[in-house]
């Protein structure tokens, strides 16, 4: 079956889906995005962590027909998606979001990849380089849409309300603390900004 | 496999008529880990997410009519008041991701012991609405788990909406499990008091092989709580009185040993959850009785 819909703001076309088949899937084989993990395949481990129609799912949970016509934004959209919403949201000119081209090759090295410098970041993405949050890096795509959806949703979190809302996302280099403090730097960052 | 898109309910019960194997899927959560781990290879996938409806809430009267649906999220969120037991059950259902896609509808589809709206539903009163090309029914609560992972639907029914009684008293739910997040219940309590006729209900979780009620604690409570006159004095319940409440809800149950838990400590914990959980909710009822009479 075919199936049409909008990966980070751009109307894309998956051919030849098996009607079984998890959105997971269809973004990693059939989109060549391979951003979004697979790990457990039973939604445990919020490693396949994407927005789907704004609201965090695990991509492996989602059959790949129940998404035709939707949004999902992936962590290669994630930096073009929070500079939009940055300046106020709307795309009336039709060119923003990230190309499916420009999604594929996607990498947060810029000319540093250490620091991330010369790349445009989100910026949980920047917090995550800059507090160490990152080590074998296989939890971080999941672990960032995820927190960036309640940074968005409550700028001011508590420490309790980061856990609650990262508490779909396993780390298995149980680099948690690290993690705490990396959104805790987004918070910080994101109500200086303001 | 055929992938079946519904763009409406008479649509989609057209589609079960057709094809009674058909699996709806709606949040997914359960379908597709037995997809995804090749348990299961259904011949027809019957999408419920085109069909609005089922994503919605009314709060009515009396009750909430709930859409099969409508996420744990939102439950969460805008229910708390009407429906306090729920919303607790549905605060403990995995994390974030799945409580935004799963609902109460699939627990009920899939009818695990181990679901967590069951005890709040049942401690509740809540009717299942179902309906088929045949016509729609209503299945009380307490008739639709008919086994394991069993229910009463028919093969061409599909479930539309919970009707749920709005709470008339403090509702609280328990549940046991190895951390906050991700956990399949151990075992599960739900506890409603009904002010307004003068009743205690309860619900057990993940431990019998169907999610059940407390009858004979239920009774007993509610004979105890008559005859001591607590629900015009508003005393506190006397620990003997929540000790045999405790010991018959244990008694209530019929638990297996398996990989969480066996069965001899889930009947002790539901003991544990049915005392603490009495004690929760009838110290909310004296706080609000006092406050409406304005006694200190």
């Amino acid at each position: 079956m075919r199936v049409n819909f909008t990966v980070n703001g751009r109307q894309q076309e998956a051919d030849d889906v098996w009607e079984g088949e998890s959105l997971l899937y269809v973004l990693r084989e059939r989109l060549g995005l391979p951003g979004s993990k697979n790990a457990c395949e039973q939604g445990e481990c919020g490693s396949c962590t994407v927005r789907l129609d704004g609201v965090p799912v695990c991509s492996c949970l989602v059959a790949a027909g129940q998404v035709e016509g939707r949004e999902v934004v992936t962590v290669e959209g994630l930096a073009d998606f929070a500079k939009q919403r940055a300046e106020g949201g709307g795309c009336a000119s039709g060119a923003c979001g990230t190309t499916l081209q420009n999604a594929q090759q996607w990498q947060a090295g810029g000319t540093d990849s250490q620091t991330g410098e010369g790349t445009e970041l989100s910026a949980i993405q920047q917090a995550f380089i800059d507090a160490g949050a990152v080590q074998c890096g296989f939890c971080t795509p999941g672990l960032l849409v995820a927190a960036d959806e309640m940074l968005e949703r409550n700028p001011t979190p508590t420490d309790a309300d980061i856990r609650e809302a990262l508490s779909g996302n396993l780390c298995r280099c149980t680099g948690y603390e690290k993690i705490m403090d990396a959104v805790r730097l987004a918070a910080a960052r994101q109500s200086e900004a303001v | 496999m055929d992938f079946l898109r519904p763009t409406s309910w008479e649509e989609a019960l057209a589609a079960k008529a057709e094809h009674p194997t058909a699996v709806p899927i709606a949040g997914g959560t359960d379908v597709m880990v037995e997809i995804n781990f090749d348990h299961r290879r259904p011949e027809y996938l019957l999408d419920l997410n085109r069909i609005g409806d089922l994503g919605e809430w009314e709060v009515g009267e009396e009750n909430v009519r709930l859409g099969a649906s409508v996420p744990y999220t939102k439950i969460m969120e805008n229910l708390r008041a009407e429906l306090p037991g729920l919303a607790l059950a549905s605060h403990t259902v995995a994390s974030p991701q799945i409580r935004n896609r799963g609902g109460v509808g699939g627990n009920l589809g899939t009818a695990s012991p181990a679901g967590d709206a069951h005890p709040a539903l049942l401690a509740a009163g809540a009717e299942v609405e179902v309906e088929s090309v045949r016509g729609s029914r209503r299945i009380p609560i307490d008739a639709f788990y008919t086994g394991v992972k069993r229910n009463a639907l028919a093969a061409d029914e599909l479930i539309r909406a919970v009707h749920v009684k709005k709470a008339d008293g403090p509702q609280q739910f328990s549940k046991v499990g190895t951390r906050n997040a991700m956990v399949i219940a151990v075992c599960a309590f739900g506890l409603a008091l009904h002010p307004g006729t003068r009743t205690v209900r309860t619900g057990i979780g993940s431990a019998a092989p169907t999610p059940v009620r407390a009858k004979a604690a239920e009774e007993f409570l509610n004979a105890a709580l008559e005859e001591g006159g607590f629900w015009d004095n508003g005393q506190i319940i006397t620990p003997s009185v929540a000790k045999q409440f405790a010991d018959l809800c244990s008694a209530a149950c019929n638990p297996i040993d398996d990989v969480r838990g066996t069965a001899s400590y889930r009947r002790h914990a539901v003991g544990v959850m049915a005392r603490r959980t009495l004690t929760w909710t009838w110290e909310s009822y004296r706080g609000a009785r006092r406050t409406i009479e304005g006694a200190a």
